[in-house]
């Protein structure tokens, strides 16, 4: 087998992508220095009543910078399109996107779909007006398939964990020795310091990341609002104190708490398991609360909606605090939990701990911001209409004042995923909780960053996956954003 | 005023009074405990080993009153060897038991010994926090002054090219944490695969003799991550100021454009960012852990990691103490701050 270069066949396009590129970067600063030097276009108004700008430098200049950024745009989908068809033909960015069909399938349907209802698919539907929130979506989205295919084994060409000799940090598109029928003959993105497949690492990560940053954000979302609404609503001394309990727990540094936290002895000690039994509750009384404020007045509703509601989320929780038939269990002592033939499913100690910590560094965050959304908003007259009715304070709390409170929400919602996504990065870049042979991008990083001098390739692939994923969080973000300003 | 800043040192204290007993109970954990009397001892100590070493040391009494002794409000352990000499937590390295003082906790001055440093905490802490202060001061000089500017061009005209290009750029910096952009810069700037090596890819020398080239790196990678937030907040504040009744009377009146900007706006843009740059000193903290890791700098967020991963208790609770302190101080200037350079709140 020969080592495979990194455009092969289609090497041909690799000039016309560099002078796309460099006609957009070209026409970006002349953009910028002409909105400072020439003068702003003149609208005129023609007589049919239609405005029209005189059509100057300046309109051209922009039009050779949309010309140039759909020109790279299309080149790097002709690349993707020769790298479908041709595979390793088209070397190794050709082969990396026909491992990635199944993403890039998933992704045109997405699009296409979305796209063709947007009008019928609310904030959702609105992002696609915008350009900056379409791509931090397909960045989200690609990341998020990748996770998903990756954990079904569709996209990865080794195991991640399978070391082979003589591949010990080979250069990107290094054919295998020796290798069999049916196997993968390439590592893609060459091989890490223990001679593993950084393309599979860098895959099988994102599915880390996909598992757990959403979830914990969601966690902490819910924390943050049973806890911040009542303290804005209520105020008083209730406020005080969950105020202080908050501001301790941001005065200490984060990565002080993680290694305090995320430490093997104390997971012996059973300290993240009393935080997890404290707060997974919240997700349970929130539930609960929503409910019974919503159905109060139908108790022949209410009744068996909540029994049914509350058993489900109890089974779930308890399953998920227990582990081998206990809630706790160290040395000395332990505590007995849901029985081992009920258990759904078990969390190991390690992703468990970052799991809590990312949970618990996040809630006050949300809290301050609910808290203050709910000082603001308790002040309209919608609120006040409310309390006239006689509603009860908690109905108020969740069914006026939070679905108006959504937008800044949502919007911090895809911030707080990227920055969990960051504070996931650097627990595996300290080395802390997730087992070290893990593939999650932290941990890649910080293996690869000791040769960084002389092997670029295993740090650098899930560096900028990170950076890409976090980007595209931040881009989606600003897209809902500017969408939500827009009602 | 006065009453609001006592009322404010007062929190701080309780808040304090509580971040170290909790930092001090889960180091104080038994598993934690045994660690640190491997560490000490030798790694293959038995458990009576380890019962005994942790027994001499004091650190088998209850928690509170270790606390006490660490604060200096309780006396302090002492044990009788078998052969009579007398150690303890106050008795230093050659000093006789009674020479040595009945109270030694942080309220005479005595912050423990290191047992990774070999040495007394406050000077190792002294010595670190010099050097991540001169980090500290070349990170604020590098990113206050570009995320100002970075921000105000951008506010200037919103929607504008400038304002667009500049908001990319500023949410591109938000999203690379500090160990993707180290780890990138360090693989284009000093490699010897991409063959600039225009840096050094290390700060160990910095500590001593730092150079342009081997401190800009470390300054640069945590300088860009806070960067683009301050400047995205000096942009929102700017936009606002930009829009407000003043400017437009001002635009009216026939006020160039860069006056309007100089004169009018940049002064009302520019007190919202104060107190973004102050509360962004936590992070920076966290920063400067990663950065100085990742530089092998020896710094305070270096020295940090070492307690930590060795369980320093003493080390750890300075540590704590000290980034508590920043932060709450850092919190109180730019409460300070903001009454004194907003006029509206000052005046009534």
């Amino acid at each position: 087998m020969e080592p495979l270069t990194w455009t092969g066949s289609v090497a041909f396009l690799n000039p016309l992508l560099l002078l796309a590129l460099a006609v957009m970067a070209a026409s970006i600063i002349v953009w910028i220095l002409a909105s400072i030097v020439l003068p702003e276009p003149q609208m005129t108004v023609n007589a049919d009543g239609t405005l029209s700008s005189s059509s100057g430098l300046r309109n051209m200049i922009q039009l050779v910078m949309r010309l140039s950024f759909l020109a790279s745009i299309a080149l790097v989908v002709a690349y993707i399109l020769a790298g479908v068809a041709l595979g390793s033909g088209a070397g190794i960015i050709g082969a990396m996107a026909q491992q990635f069909l199944p993403v890039w399938l998933s992704l045109v349907i997405l699009f296409a779909m979305s796209i063709a209802f947007k009008r019928k698919l609310g904030l959702y539907g609105k992002l696609f007006d915008s350009p900056i929130g379409m791509i931090g979506f397909g960045l989200v989205m690609f990341w998020v398939f990748t996770g998903i295919f990756g954990a079904m084994d569709l996209i990865i060409t080794h195991d991640p964990l399978d070391q082979i000799s003589g591949m010990k940090n080979k250069v990107p598109g290094t054919p295998l020795p020796g290798s069999e029928e049916g196997a993968y003959s390439w590592y893609l993105l060459g091989g890490d310091n223990l001679a593993r497949d950084v393309f599979s690492r860098m895959v099988k990560g994102a599915w880390i990341v996909v598992q757990i940053a959403p979830l914990a954000t969601m966690f902490a979302f819910m924390v943050g609002i049973t806890l911040g609404l009542p303290a804005g609503y209520y105020g008083g001394r209730l406020d005080t104190l969950l105020s202080f309990l908050a501001n301790l727990i941001l005065a200490f540094p984060v990565i002080l708490l993680f290694y305090l936290l995320v430490t093997p002895e104390i997971v012996a000690t059973g300290v993240p398991n009393y935080m997890a039994a404290v707060l997974f509750i919240f997700p349970i009384i929130f539930l609960c609360v929503l409910l019974n404020s919503r159905f109060y007045t139908r108790p022949s509703f209410r009744t068996p909606l909540l029994i049914g509601v509350l058993g489900v989320a109890a089974w779930l929780y308890l399953s998920l605090i227990s582990t081998d038939g206990y809630v706790i269990s160290t040395d000395s002592y332990s505590i007995w939990g849901l029985p081992t033939y009920l258990d759904l499913f078990d969390i190991p100690g390690g992703i468990l701990v970052v799991f809590v910590s990312v949970v618990f560094v996040n809630s006050p965050t949300v809290f301050r911001i609910v808290r203050g959304l709910a000082l603001d908003i308790k002040t309209r007259d919608y609120v006040a209409a409310a309390q006239t009715r006689g509603e009860g304070p908690w109905y108020i709390m969740l069914w006026e004042i939070l679905p108006n409170a959504r937008g800044p929400l949502i919007v911090d919602f895809c911030l707080r995923i990227g920055y969990t996504t960051i504070l996931l990065g650097t627990l595996g870049f300290f080395g802390l909780g997730l087992p070290p042979e893990s593939p999650d991008w932290g941990s890649t990083i910080n293996e690869g960053r000791k040769l960084l001098s002389i092997y670029l390739h295993p740090a650098l692939p899930p560096a900028l996956a990170l950076l890409s994923l976090v980007l595209g969080l931040n881009l989606l973000a600003d897209g809902l954003r500017e969408e939500s300003l827009k009602d | 005023m006065g009453l609001f800043i006592l009322r404010r040192v007062g929190i701080m204290l309780v808040t304090a009074l509580c971040l170290t007993f909790l930092v001090f109970f889960l180091t104080n954990l038994y598993p934690n405990l045994e660690k640190l009397a491997k560490t000490q001892g030798n790694f293959r100590m038995s458990d009576e080993q380890v019962e005994s070493f942790l027994e001499k040391g004091g650190y088998l009494q209850p928690v509170p009153v270790k606390y006490g002794e660490w604060l200096g409000v309780l006396p302090s352990y002492r044990h009788v060897n078998e052969d009579g000499s007398v150690q303890g937590r106050c008795i230093l390295p050659g000093q006789s038991g009674d020479e040595a003082p009945n109270y030694c906790g942080i309220l005479q001055g005595y912050w423990g010994y290191s047992t990774v440093f070999k040495d007394e905490v406050s000077t190792v802490v002294g010595n670190r926090l010099a050097l991540t202060g001169r980090l500290m001061f070349w990170v604020m000089l590098l990113m206050v002054p570009s995320a100002l500017i970075l921000g105000v061009l951008a506010g200037m005209k919103e929607g504008s090219a400038t304002d667009r290009t500049l908001s990319t750029f500023a949410i591109t910096t938000t999203a690379t944490p500090e160990y993707v952009s180290g780890v990138i810069f360090i693989a284009i700037f000093t490699s010897s695969a991409v063959g600039l090596k225009w840096f050094k890819g290390t700060a160990t020398q910095a500590m001593e003799n730092p150079t342009f080239e081997n401190f800009f790196l470390p300054v640069l990678t945590i300088a860009l991550y806070g960067m683009g937030y301050i400047a995205r907040m000096t942009r929102a504040s700017m936009t606002e100021v930009m829009t407000a009744q003043y400017i437009r009377t001002a635009r009216l009146k026939g006020v160039s454009f860069p006056n309007i900007v100089m004169k009018h706006a940049l002064r009302n843009a520019l007190i919202a960012p104060f107190t973004v740059i102050m509360l962004q000193f936590p992070w920076l903290l966290n920063g400067v852990v990663i950065v100085e890791t990742l530089f092998n700098y020896k710094g305070f967020g270096w020295a940090l990691v070492q307690a930590a991963g060795n369980n320093d208790i003493q080390l750890l609770l300075a540590i704590s103490v000290v980034s508590v302190f920043v932060v709450l101080v850092t919190q109180l200037i730019s409460d300070i701050g903001y009454v004194y350079l907003n006029p509206r709140i000052r005046i009534s």
